[in-house]
């Protein structure tokens, strides 16, 4: 039970790193602070709206497959990964 | 017949009998087959096919519309219908595989031990995907009458008809591979006239390059400064600025979309299909860049439209088109009522300005945006026949995921689980069967005579899916602690909260004049929009249910608290799902 606990609490540090950077990039540069980051730009895009509009959204897709990643890693790990054949 | 109406007519019937082959060849035979498909489904073709059952008639067709006239205001639908599936990920798809049954009620009455639970998960399942439905419905009545000049009502019979066809027949194995195939037209037909779109203004090809470059008119001007400029100088808000009420507002309708969004059930089921829980997790993924090939495309598609909107109208500043000078796509899209034209000023030129007094364009549906592009921007004819094919199998397929939920939901929830748990797979089948045809009846009747509020369609199945569902779910995973009385004392806490502000706003049911408490400041609670209260509903859910508990000292018996142990780790991951 011990591992369980612990597979789960690395499960959720893992999920509390990814979740603090999904917040950072839609809801702090892509509302929060637009407004300072659109002083910046890339290219014919104000960052703050880029974030918005492009960046938030590229983030989101690297984030679901780096923690599902981590997560297949973690169930090694740990032992608790689903049998092979499936 | 002209040309276009051939083409069109080939591309419509064309990808019906592509669905209807896959319909005869996916057909179901059991209840696993027909409520997950039975759970054979590769990671990447699910995701695929979460995409198509994602991504509804208001994607295809309306989302680019409303960033062209929100500007920055839009991405607001952007964040929330993508930041959702990061949640979804994480904190809900792996843990509802590993539980490995076939309905989103079935795990909520299971954990809270508690038929009342599954109850009421039945019936904020059927009120939000009904809602839902219903645009769906009418986005095919729409297509068909504008791009076939068909009868709205033998349109939209037409489409029940293909629906009924591959739902019925090959139920959630029959869906996914004709979702699977619908992703690939309507992802097909968005991406081509944005292609185009992006070459001719900007010379890039890749539309989320083109937002970001100069335009090719030799001016050497960023295409969103020219925007801005442009939609200025009329005054209009600047485009790349433009706030969605304040920011507070902004804040909580991305995360109302992003927590409604995990939490509807047509998209949850999809997760069932997959063979494990790796899967569950990588198919979270896959779905997330289907969806993002669309979402990161259509502010090109908005901020563009606008711009070929504008440019027409108002060739350059203060130089208005003459009326009588209007294009051939205007003249189509005036008959349609969707597009109107007044001579205020009686001087026989159109004048587009945000001042309503002088403003002569009286109504632009922001709905033409997308299916007007390819001609606004005078794309060959084949183009516009794919979008109207395009814009079909968009709401089709999502048709079918809201219908099978709804079935499932009936026959498996209530009926089986319920009502008569002693009915054979055979019956259970059949039931479902039953189940299916009459929402597809029930749905098309209300497509047909869209009731009061079909309006607020949006705003009911996100706030339902957002306040209930999701924390329901949630809890059920990482909080042990909650019991039944607990998690129904929340769910029906979030559902009310949520409900009382919606109908203070727009009326009970949204029928109009039964907006009670009708002299409070519209979005009284912070300005917040009642489009964007989910969120503040699922923080009202969280909080009664962590307090029921307190109060009451209650915890889950022994073999639930097993039962949330089990579903944390992927290894022993049950079969159930083959079910035979």
């Amino acid at each position: 039970m011990d591992k369980h606990q612990a597979y789960w609490k690395a499960n959720l540090r893992l999920m509390a790193i990814c979740l603090s950077i999904w917040f950072v990039v839609s809801f702090l540069f892509g509302i929060i602070l637009v407004e300072p980051l659109n002083n910046f730009h890339l290219g014919g895009y104000k960052l703050g709206f880029w974030f918005a509009q492009q960046g938030s959204i590229y983030t989101f897709v690297v984030l679901v497959f780096f923690y599902s990643y981590r997560m297949n890693k973690l169930d090694k790990e740990f032992g608790v990964h689903e049998d092979e054949e499936k | 017949m002209d040309e276009l109406k051939l083409y069109t007519y080939i591309a419509v019937f064309g990808t019906f009998g592509l669905y209807f082959a896959i319909a005869w060849w996916a057909r179901a035979g059991s209840t696993s087959e027909f409520y997950v498909a039975g759970g054979g489904v590769h990671p990447i073709l699910n995701g695929m096919a979460i995409g198509a059952d994602w991504m509804s008639a208001a994607s295809f067709i309306s989302m680019a519309g409303l960033i062209a006239f929100l500007g920055y205001g839009g991405s607001v639908f952007l964040m929330g219908w993508t930041g959702g599936y990061v949640l979804l990920a994480m904190l809900l798809a792996p843990y509802l595989r590993k539980y490995g049954k076939f309905t989103v009620p079935e795990f909520i009455g299971d954990r809270y031990y508690s038929n009342i639970a599954r109850v009421v998960a039945v019936l904020c399942l059927i009120i939000a995907s009904l809602t839902y439905v219903i645009g769906q419905m009418k986005g095919v009545g729409v297509a068909f009458s504008r791009f076939l000049e068909v009868d709205y009502g033998l349109g939209l019979g037409i489409g029940m008809f293909v629906v009924w066809v591959y739902a019925v027949l090959g139920g959630m194995k029959g869906i996914t591979y004709t979702q699977i195939a619908q992703y690939c037209v309507l992802i097909f037909a968005y991406t081509v006239p944005a292609v185009f779109i992006s070459l001719h203004l900007t010379g890039n090809p890749i539309p989320q390059i083109g937002l970001g470059s100069t335009l090719a008119d030799g001016s050497g001007m960023y295409l969103l400064d020219k925007l801005d400029l442009v939609v200025t100088d009329l005054g209009f808000k600047e485009y790349t600025t433009a706030k969605l009420g304040s920011t507070l507002n902004m804040f909580m309708y991305t995360l109302s979309l992003m927590i409604g969004t995990a939490g509807l059930p047509h998209v949850i089921m999809r997760f069932f299909t997959v063979p494990s829980v790796k899967g569950a997790r990588s198919s979270a993924g896959w779905a997330l860049i289907f969806i993002a090939a669309l979402y990161t495309v259509a502010p090109a598609v908005g901020a563009m439209a606008r711009l070929n909107l504008m440019n027409t109208i108002q060739p350059a500043a203060s130089e208005s088109l003459e009326y009588e000078q209007r294009p051939q796509w205007f003249k189509n899209w005036e008959t349609t009522g969707l597009l109107k034209f007044e001579d205020k000023n009686g001087d026989g030129k159109i004048t587009y300005v945000a001042d309503k007094e002088k403003n002569e364009m009286v109504k632009v549906d922001r709905d033409i945006m997308v299916l007007a592009n390819p001609e606004i921007a005078n794309l060959p004819n084949w183009v516009i026949a794919l979008v109207a094919a395009g814009g079909l199998a968009a709401a089709l397929s999502t048709a079918a995921g809201l219908l099978l939920a709804i079935a499932s939901s009936i026959s498996h929830d209530l009926l089986k689980g319920v009502f008569r748990p002693d009915i054979t797979e055979r019956t259970e089948l059949r039931a479902s069967r039953v189940a299916m045809t009459v929402s597809i009846l029930i749905a098309g009747y209300l497509g047909l005579n869209p009731p009061g509020f079909a309006a607020g369609t949006v705003a009911l199945a996100f706030g339902l899916a957002a306040s209930s569902i999701f924390p329901a779910l949630m809890m059920g995973i990482f909080a042990k602690s909650i019991g039944s009385k607990a998690a129904v004392a929340g769910m029906l806490a979030g559902i009310g909260m949520t409900l009382l502000y919606i109908f203070q706003h727009e009326g009970i049911m949204f029928i109009k004049g039964t907006a009670f408490l009708g002299d409070m400041a519209r979005n009284w609670f912070f300005g917040i929009d009642p489009k964007a209260f989910g969120a503040v509903g699922a923080m009202v859910n969280f909080t009664v249910a962590f307090a029921v508990s307190r109060i009451i000292n209650e915890r889950p018996p022994e073999n639930i608290q097993r039962m949330i142990e089990d579903i944390r780790i992927p290894s022993g991951s049950p079969e159930a799902a083959t079910g035979h």
